[in-house]
């Protein structure tokens, strides 16, 4: 954790960028340099792959084989791969309808959170108000409340107002957990974009609703598109709070419930967990390719000037 | 069971309201799943080809009464449950977590008494008499069995050991330690599990209790009246303890404590084999097969042998319970079908499952129908010990056998840890 | 399933869209209001939405948590501070104490530090999607699944566990990654590591691409070399989004539950307090000694949130 206070460069981090930024010139670093450069990420790339590879090779393999031999010695004759655990799990009954229901239970909770945090956030970023401290740092602490401490109170409540068991109390309670972070995320990128375009645009008459959506929004891009990556993850890789407040209802459970519960009581048939790993994970690294071109430099500055 | 409905709720679902508003319109009642007029919604933690076996049992009963059995299947069962029963917001059935369990939610009036649903006379004929009591709670039967597994089993491979069953378990002990010469050791043993690690140790040490100290005792061990530190418990955590000694089991302590229950006996089925014998439940033959890639003639097994013959014939069980929390007319329905020996059957003729009903016979295979033959004729028979005892209690059982396994010249400490869990569980338990 | 389309688009546009009414609906009454009052009434009433939000999902839960942790098992009556006693004399939950003071601190250098490191290096590279997505991955998987990869690394048995296998490759013996304390604790981070720096790296790589190049360039020109560009202008300015982070993996290891419970579930002495509550709450089924836990992870962060606002006042009063 760092403790050294924020340095005075912030006010030039707040300096709009006025023209289009340049064009890279990576010739003028030395050649040993980019060297060191490429290897240390290509380091990185085969440690952070290699359990995930193994994983994938095992996910083509006969259970028998998984289990009295790793996953490097499938790279080597005889080949003896399969597809039944893919197969298999995509025989299940009731795997679209899981695949769906994920769908529906994680958009409309991603985009809720992005709607609801927004507004606030730009408000604790530049707005002045009593109390505004205090209100932001106790909604921040909300952050480590453990989940599983608001089902019981959450469910008895969703049971008073009818709505336990729909799919509306798990978008509320995705929200509900989901917002404290995106408020806390996007409340310090807001504040750290420059002053002076919002006072600018204060000078020439603009409302704060024209200043939330014509300035703050845009050169937030970046951060939204992170966020909303995360909120979605988090809620597709959910199963509690679905399993808890759907209830069991199978027509209206998502994927990772149903994933989960491949495999048998005893911990058997675990196999086709690797199998199902990897078709949970197609959607959200789509989502996260993506959302991967608001990543760049010169969105913030070309909102600026824009 | 909890207050509910405070004030403060009331105050809160006004200011809640706003937020409710905005998406309340969009809400709909697309809870329902909309398959049918009648249904039965049913929890449990059958997964995997359990699941299959279950969705098969209940297939004719869908055929012939029309109403639809929504099954949902996870191992988070605990927490579905302990959140429903603590909001109101519950299956119709449910697979019960464990006999302690069963009892809170029965106390807490969220089960439903099944003696005026099921033919009560009939399933109290058709059952063995210590299930039926496992599921009575106040005289009142709110749980029954739907699957039963026998514990304390001896496997082998006929391939490997060809001597004969022996009749002691001193006898098993001197032919254990003779035949196996070399790499191979006595014993296959794996105790993880993942979050329920452990679990195979503590069969090992219930067997051990048993057949050592005699029913009764394993009754007051059971019911916290009998401390972990009594000579009977030690004796039996002594008597583990020399099975699982560095050198008696394949791969030595730490194989056996990183080693998945599942796959332990792998190396039994070796080309050259490991170890001679392996100490599990009736249902590891499903892992043979599926882990090992065994085939049925290279398993075997015998009970586990008697040690002390005042309790000759004793033997373990387990299984699964299942109750009911809404009274519907589908839900009698279908309770009432799930204890018949149809229905039993269809999953026992599956395979991989013993029934709690002992007038089902038409096990597929010889090694599923000698275990159930075993379990009906029982002489002495116990569930589960650490099943029985309250969650904490057992979850410390299953943590603290895996520290003895490592460390046994800790044992004191460690029973002295367990009575120290035993002196809170009990009070507060149900 | 038509419905439930319908439905889903109607709260996908429909919701964000009455936001917007609201906000504008906001703005048409705040011009009915004294124009001296509105500086004060706007702000509240931008955040309206997502306190109510919270107060209903989140401080509620919080507030019948903490009336709970002082009462017994079923909270059926109050017991006073037993259940924190509980927690202070129970050798189980001060285990968990340490190794959760041990993933805080290993967690938030391992998952902030390589995520700084990648998010900068890799800014310099035409692949950057590409390596980007690689360290991402492992957030995609569900726990459950990062459970089964990293038993197959952690596997004792050499013939199919990954690490195992480099271990006695060169000659040593295997190692037993989850039986003994604190290596288990460690094997433990490390998973967590390897889950969290895809979520520390997009973070930061978003706060360093707002960092103005011309800046960049400037310091170039002024022949700084890129080590010196690091230490003197990027990581100052992403100074803000590094405490972010950091807070927010600070919390992540003072909740780290899912990878506990799917590997060990706290044997040997590898147990962390949200594991422990957990327990108490779906397993042992008392609310009060889960609820005491659950308390005591609020209190835990107080001082972390007090240096956030710290950070936050002096933030405005520089820019």
């Amino acid at each position: 954790m760092t403790v050294a206070p924020v340095h005075a460069p912030t006010l030039e981090a707040g300096a709009p960028a006025r023209t289009r930024p340049p064009a890279r010139t990576p010739g003028r670093r030395s050649r040993t340099g980019r060297i060191v450069l490429h290897l240390s990420l290509a380091v990185i790339m085969i440690v952070w792959l290699v359990p995930a590879v193994g994983l994938f090779v095992n996910s083509f393999r006969p259970p028998a084989a998984v289990s009295s031999s790793g996953w490097w010695t499938a790279l080597a004759p005889p080949y003896e791969f399969t597809f039944s655990n893919y197969s298999e799990v995509l025989s299940r009954q009731g795997l679209d309808t899981a695949f769906l229901n994920s769908l529906f239970i994680t958009i409309p909770a991603t985009v809720l959170v992005l709607a609801v945090a927004a507004f606030a956030a730009y408000a604790f970023a530049w707005m002045q108000f009593v109390g505004k401290d205090v209100i932001f740092v106790v909604m921040v602490g909300l952050l480590v409340v453990p989940l599983q401490v608001t089902l019981v109170p959450l469910l008895r409540l969703f049971a008073d107002l009818g709505i336990a068991g729909t799919f509306l109390s798990v978008w509320l309670a995705h929200t509900g957990f989901g917002l404290p972070f995106a408020i806390y995320l996007l409340r310090n990128y807001m504040g750290g974009l420059p002053r002076e375009v919002f006072e600018a645009a204060a000078i020439d008459g603009a409302a704060p609703t024209t200043s939330f959506f014509r300035l703050a929004l845009p050169m937030s891009a970046p951060v939204i598109a992170a966020m909303a990556i995360f909120q979605f993850l988090w809620v597709w890789n959910d199963l509690l709070v679905a399993l808890v407040f759907i209830g069991p209802v199978p027509g209206n459970l998502p994927l990772t419930v149903l994933v989960s519960n491949l495999v048998n009581s005893l911990g058997g048939q675990w196999h086709l967990l690797t199998a199902a790993a990897f078709i949970m994970m197609v959607v959200p690294v789509a989502i996260f390719i993506a959302l991967q071109r608001y990543f760049v430099r010169g969105i913030t500055g070309g909102a600026v000037k824009g | 069971m909890m207050a509910t409905h405070r004030p403060f709720t009331r105050g809160l679902v006004a200011a809640g309201a706003v937020a409710l508003a905005l998406g309340a319109a969009a809400c709909g009642d697309d809870g329902e799943g909309g398959s049918g007029d009648r249904t039965v919604t049913v929890i449990g933690t059958w997964g995997g080809d359990e699941e299959e076996a279950f969705r098969q049992m209940v297939a004719p009963f869908e055929d012939r009464t029309g109403i639809t059995v929504e099954y949902t299947g996870t191992r988070d069962l605990n927490a579905v449950l302990t959140t429903g029963v603590a909001s109101g917001v519950l299956p119709d059935l449910a697979g019960l977590p464990g006999p302690g369990q069963m009892r809170e939610f029965a106390e807490a009036g969220a089960l439903v008494p099944l003696d005026d649903i099921i033919d009560i006379d009939k399933y109290k004929a058709e059952t063995s008499p210590a299930f039926v009591d496992l599921g009575t709670v106040d005289g009142k039967v709110v749980g029954v069995f739907i699957k039963a597994a026998v514990k304390g089993l001896i496997w082998y491979n006929p391939n490997v050991y060809t001597g004969d069953v022996p009749a002691t378990w001193d006898e098993l002990e001197r032919i254990a330690d003779q035949t196996a010469t070399g790499d191979m050791r006595p014993w296959c043993v794996g105790l993880e599990s993942g979050a329920a690690s452990g679990w195979p140790a503590t069969d090992w040490i219930e067997d051990f209790v048993l057949r050592q100290s005699g029913p009764d005792v394993y009754d007051a061990w059971v019911a916290g009246e009998l401390p972990w530190t009594s000579p009977e418990i030690r004796q039996a955590f002594e008597a583990y303890g020399r099975v699982v000694a560095e050198d008696r089991t394949y791969g030595g302590t730490n194989y056996v404590l990183n080693t998945n229950f599942g796959s332990a006996a792998n190396p039994m089925f070796a080309d050259e084999p490991g170890c001679l014998f392996h100490h599990q439940a009736s249902f590891i033959t499903a892992f043979f097969e599926n882990e090992a890639g065994a085939t049925p003639d290279e398993y075997d097994f015998f009970r586990m042998p008697d040690i002390n013959p005042q309790y000759a014939g004793a033997l373990t069980g387990a299984g699964d319970l299942f109750g009911m929390f809404h009274d519907t007319p589908e839900a009698r329905e279908l309770m009432r079908y799930l204890v018949t020996a149809e229905a039993q059957s269809i999953w026992v003729g599956i395979g991989g499952a013993l029934s709690g009903n002992t007038t089902v016979d038409n096990y597929p295979d010889d090694i599923s129908a000698r275990s159930a033959q075993m379990l009906g004729e029982a002489t002495v028979f116990r569930f589960d010990a650490s099943d029985l005892m309250p969650e904490a209690m057992n979850n410390a059982f299953w943590t603290e056998v895996l520290n003895y396994t490592q460390n046994p010249d800790q044992l004191d400490q460690i029973l002295a840890r367990l009575d120290e869990v035993r002196s809170s569980a009990y009070e507060e338990g149900a | 399933m038509d419905d439930r389309l319908t439905t889903a688009f109607f709260v996908v546009v429909g919701v964000p869209a009455s936001l917007v009414g609201y906000i504008f609906l906001v703005e048409l009454v705040l011009r009915l209001v004294p124009q001296r009052r509105v500086p004060r009434i706007r702000p509240l009433l931008w955040i309206a939405p997502a306190l109510a939000f919270l107060a209903v999902f989140l401080i509620y839960p919080t507030l019948d948590t903490i009336r709970r942790s002082f009462m017994d098992r079923l909270s059926e009556n109050y017991v006073g501070w037993s259940n924190y006693e509980y927690m202070w004399t129970d050798h189980a939950v001060r285990g968990a104490i340490v190794n959760n003071l041990l993933w805080l601190v290993f967690l938030t250098l391992g998952a902030v530090g390589i995520g700084l490191l990648v998010a900068v290096l890799v800014d310099r590279v035409r692949y950057e999607p590409v390596v980007k997505t690689v360290i991402f991955l492992p957030m995609a998987i569900s726990f459950v699944a990062a459970g089964v990869i990293w038993r197959f690394m952690y596997d004792f048995r050499p013939e199919s566990g990954t690490l195992n296998a480099i271990i006695t490759g060169f000659g040593a013996d295997p190692v037993a990654f989850f039986s003994e304390w604190p290596l288990n604790t460690f094997a433990l981070i490390v998973v967590g590591v390897w889950m969290q720096v895809g979520f520390a790296m997009v973070i930061l790589s978003a706060g360093l691409k707002s960092i103005s190049n011309d800046l960049l360039e400037a310091a170039r020109v002024d022949g700084a070399t890129e080590w010196q560009i690091f230490r003197k202008v990027t990581f100052p300015l992403l100074l803000p989004t590094i405490a972010v982070i950091s807070t927010a993996v600070i919390i992540i290891a003072l909740k780290a539950f899912d990878i506990v419970y799917v590997m060990t579930n706290g044997n040997f002495n590898s147990e962390v307090l949200a594991n422990r509550m957990y327990k108490e709450m779906f397993t042992f089924r008392h609310f009060g000694r889960a609820s005491a836990i659950a308390v005591v992870l609020f209190l835990a962060i107080v001082p972390i949130m007090i240096f956030n606002i710290r950070r936050f006042r002096e933030q405005e009063a520089i820019r």
